[in-house]
């Protein structure tokens, strides 16, 4: 402790000594290396290595085993064969992880826009509020939803009185039950970017548009939703991203017909064994997944930006 | 009829905020639950006994105190070597920044299943598939927490400038003192921010850990556990005791810095 904090110490200190050529504000020299180093090592090592373990994996010959080790015989085909039994929970996950995002982003943007334009000096309170909820256990939270959701429960005798459900209709175990949970659970990473780009909008620019007879939603469409679109961006990319990696949601309140792809990764590594499959699986989800973010980030940027 | 219309935006703000919290209503007054039989998850009777006996499951206490060991070690790492990186990235110019700044967007960027299961690939890669335990769980919490912790200080010294530190030297401040003076105070808080916010994702984690445990359990692997064949009301305790914790550390967070933003003024 004592030597990190010298090194911080020793590092700041020839950060503020006046060095007439760094008009950037950035000093140069060794410094800057040595107090990026312990975390370049930590993340080369157990980050960078790990992916490259990875990729290796997915390509090894399906037909070792733990015990008997693995051959490495660059079997592309694993990603085939990945792709064959496991397409199905693969789309699911997308489609769910996508739905979710959705409901998040229309509750996450009435509640940021509430925070952010109408809370006055509530403001600070209610972000407060926003994250407060999610600081207990995530499993906890989402098994007290496996009991809201419950047959006997108020949730599902509402909906059957309403006859909006059957009367021996149910929603835990159902694909319901499960988007429900996902998009509980990542709210919070839908509504903290949103209320970061809504707090920055200049109100003028709004009581502009009043001033020049807009109207209100005309004011919204042309206004305030472009200009909170990067809030939009990334708070779609972080609910969408963990929630296509997530089976929590899926294994406590839903059946074995919503099984979520991180879930068979899961039992592929630790229950089957199957190390090559598995590898090839969790590239292919992150592929997949770094495919439809570039295209995203792509369209978003040109549409309505510029 | 106006005033509903004027706040409209307000109220479904607060009504989302409500729904928020109705989970953790569940998790409050089910701690509070005396059940008639394990495996029937529903509220049958209050009473003070799971309170009283927090520990009455001891593998899940000794799954908390597990949980809690990482948590600290955890954060008290990341936090450290991921404020130097900060320092480094904001106040040192070196080459190399673009490559070192993707390295640290990934690993928040990946889905949490493709992180873990890439470190299950090395360990067993290395022959570590029998030591999975303890370690390996502290290696990947780490990894995951250094990447927020980074940010978080970085948009901090980032935020603040060096107008303030200027100042300081043309007073004739050793550079040590303002370092200790100006600097740290200022950035204390963002630090204090990334460390609560490791804890947070080291303690809550569960497909990381899963992945990388071997036969060691956390909390969150005890509740997994637990959730196929009943859970103990006192999983619920927990779960309270969390939140009101996390409520008063935040609260007074805010306080402090609004008595401090008033002495300013």
């Amino acid at each position: 402790m004592a030597s990190t904090a010298e090194a911080a110490e020793a590092a700041v200190l020839s950060g503020i000594d006046p060095d007439p050529d760094a008009s950037s504000g950035r000093r140069k020299g060794r410094t800057g290396y040595l107090l990026l180093l312990p975390a370049a090592i930590w993340l080369g090592l157990f980050f960078v290595v790990p992916f490259y373990s990875l990729v290796a994996t997915s390509l090894f010959d399906p037909s070792g085993s733990d015990s008997k080790g693995y051959e490495m015989t660059y079997h592309v085909a694993n990603y085939w064969t990945a792709l064959q039994d496991y397409w199905q929970p693969l789309l699911r996950s997308l489609l769910y992880a996508g739905i979710a995002t959705l409901i998040c982003l229309v509750f996450g943007y009435v509640l940021a826009y509430a925070i952010a334009f109408k809370a006055g000096r509530w403001k600070n309170l209610m972000l407060v509020l926003v994250i407060a909820p999610f600081f207990t256990s995530f499993l906890v939270r989402t098994l007290s939803w496996k009991l809201i959701l419950a047959d006997d429960g108020y949730v599902v005798d509402l909906l059957q009185t309403l006859h909006l459900l059957a009367e021996d209709g149910r929603l835990l175990a159902t694909p319901v039950a499960v988007v429900a949970g996902l998009s509980y659970n990542f709210l919070p990473f839908m509504v903290l970017p949103l209320f970061a780009s809504l707090d920055k909008i200049d109100h003028r620019l709004i009581e502009a548009s009043s001033d020049l007879y807009g109207k209100p939603i005309v004011g919204f469409f042309k206004v305030t939703w472009p200009l909170s679109l990067p809030g939009v961006v990334s708070g779609t990319l972080l609910t969408f991203i963990p929630a296509a990696g997530d089976y929590i949601n899926a294994q406590l309140l839903g059946s074995p017909n919503q099984r979520m792809v991180g879930s068979v990764i899961q039992s592929l590594f630790t229950d089957a064994n199957n190390y090559p499959i598995a590898g090839a699986l969790s590239m292919i989800l992150m592929c997949l997944i770094l495919v439809m973010v570039l295209f995203y980030v792509r369209r978003a940027g040109t549409d309505d930006l510029l | 009829m106006t005033w509903i219309r004027r706040n409209l935006v307000l109220i479904l703000g607060l009504l989302v905020l409500f729904y928020t919290f109705i989970p953790i209503f569940v998790v409050v007054l089910m701690s509070f639950n005396d059940p008639t039989s394990r495996l029937i998850y529903q509220f049958d009777g209050f009473t003070l006994h799971n309170w009283q006996n927090p520990c009455e499951d001891p593998s899940m206490c000794e799954a908390l105190s597990r949980s809690i060991q990482i948590g600290l070690l955890s954060t008290i790492v990341a936090t450290i070597i991921g404020t130097l990186a900060a320092f480094a990235l904001v106040r040192h110019s070196f080459r190399g920044r673009t490559v070192s700044n993707l390295v640290i967007f990934l690993p928040m960027a990946a889905p949490e299943i493709v992180l873990g299961s890439s470190l299950l690939a090395l360990f067993v890669g290395a022959g570590l598939a029998g030591q999975l335990g303890f370690w390996t769980i502290l290696i990947a919490h780490i990894m995951f927490c250094l990447s927020f912790v980074i940010v978080t200080v970085r948009s901090r010294l980032a935020g603040m400038g060096d107008t303030l530190e200027q100042a300081s030297a043309d007073l004739y401040a050793t550079p040590r003192q303002t370092f200790w003076r100006v600097t740290f105070p200022l950035v204390f808080p963002g630090i204090l921010g990334a460390a609560l916010l490791a804890f947070s994702l080291s303690f809550d984690d569960f497909i990381v850990t899963n992945l990388n445990a071997g036969n060691t359990t956390t909390f969150p692997m005890y509740v997994w556990g637990v959730a196929q064949r009943g859970v103990p009301m006192q999983v619920n305790v927990v779960g309270t005791l969390m939140f009101l914790i996390a409520v008063v550390i935040v609260v007074s967070g805010e306080l402090n810095s609004r008595r401090r933003a008033r002495a300013l003024v």
